[in-house]
């Protein structure tokens, strides 16, 4: 089957987390999208590495895997952060630093 | 034949991933996004294996639905997200969808046009054959790659020390000199 069908889907996906992360604004939610967007690049990584026949594209893969469990425990440490100060995980209501 | 096979498997959970992954950016039940989360990470597996990726696909099953998105759930119930009783979007959904819609436009287009001549062929026996080995990942790791692993390790290891210290409670000060002497 012909590659483009993983990158148009991995692309899809990829849009989809960025609607998400504009259009949320719950901060939680915007990790989720963010989630997504990750995922896609994956799909990419493995989708070239079985068409090159090289396991490059997967030790990729797997650093981003790592990455967003790094990514993810940090961030939602900085929102229990902000929650616990400010009672709010809205992002719009985070305008302190905003002129 | 086995081709076709492949092409219908793809085209089930491609459907169900981008269902799924447009629930996650539109329902208005924070918990029912993560669980939504859920169905498309399951298909990222899907396509993993589907792309004879197998160790990568279980990777994915045990770190993302097993380990990221129960620190979601957690994170949804420790900041109190109101369930199901008020808007989660911001009033830019217009133009966020505008962006994302150009996003795909342009990213699908190039990568069409780039990409339009490769397969990826499970019928050809070659490839079933050679495949690409989790022993090839491994030995690719620790040969070549093995300063990234390692900056990945201790990067884990950093994140993992301050988000315990970001989102531990403030305890009470040290007791003085004074006070552990009474």
């Amino acid at each position: 089957m012909p590659i483009s069908f993983f990158l148009v889907l991995s692309a899809l996906l990829f849009s989809i987390g960025v609607y998400g992360v504009l259009a949320r604004a719950n901060a939680v939610l915007i990790l989720l999208s963010i989630e997504l967007m990750l995922n896609a690049v994956n799909i990419n990584l493995v989708a070239f590495s079985a068409v090159m026949g090289s396991a490059v594209g997967q030790v990729f893969a797997l650093f981003v895997i790592a990455i967003a469990a790094a990514e993810v425990g940090i961030g939602l440490a900085i929102v229990i952060l902000i929650f616990r100060n400010r009672q709010t995980v809205d992002v719009e209501d985070m305008s302190l630093l905003k002129w | 034949m086995a081709d076709t096979y492949q092409e219908i498997i793809f085209w089930v959970i491609a459907v169900v991933m981008v269902v799924a992954a447009f629930r996650v950016v539109t329902t208005r039940n924070v918990v029912h996004a993560a669980l939504y989360l859920v169905a498309t990470l399951l298909g990222v597996a899907g396509m993993y294996i589907l792309l004879l990726a197998e160790f990568l696909a279980w990777a994915q099953v045990l770190v993302y639905v097993g380990a990221i998105v129960v620190l979601m759930l957690f994170g949804l119930m420790l900041t109190r997200a109101p369930i199901g009783s008020r808007d989660y979007d911001n009033d830019q959904r217009l133009p966020a969808a505008i962006v994302a819609g150009v996003l795909f436009a342009v990213m699908s287009w190039i990568l069409i046009d780039a990409f339009e001549g490769m397969k990826v062929d499970l019928a050809d026996p070659e490839l079933a054959r050679r495949g690409i080995p989790t022993e090839a990942v491994g030995d690719s790791i620790f040969s070549n790659y093995v300063l990234p692993f390692e900056a990945v390790s201790v990067l884990l290891l950093a994140a993992l020390i301050g988000a315990v210290l970001m989102a531990r409670k403030d305890e009470a000060p040290p007791p003085t000199q004074a006070e552990r002497e009474a």
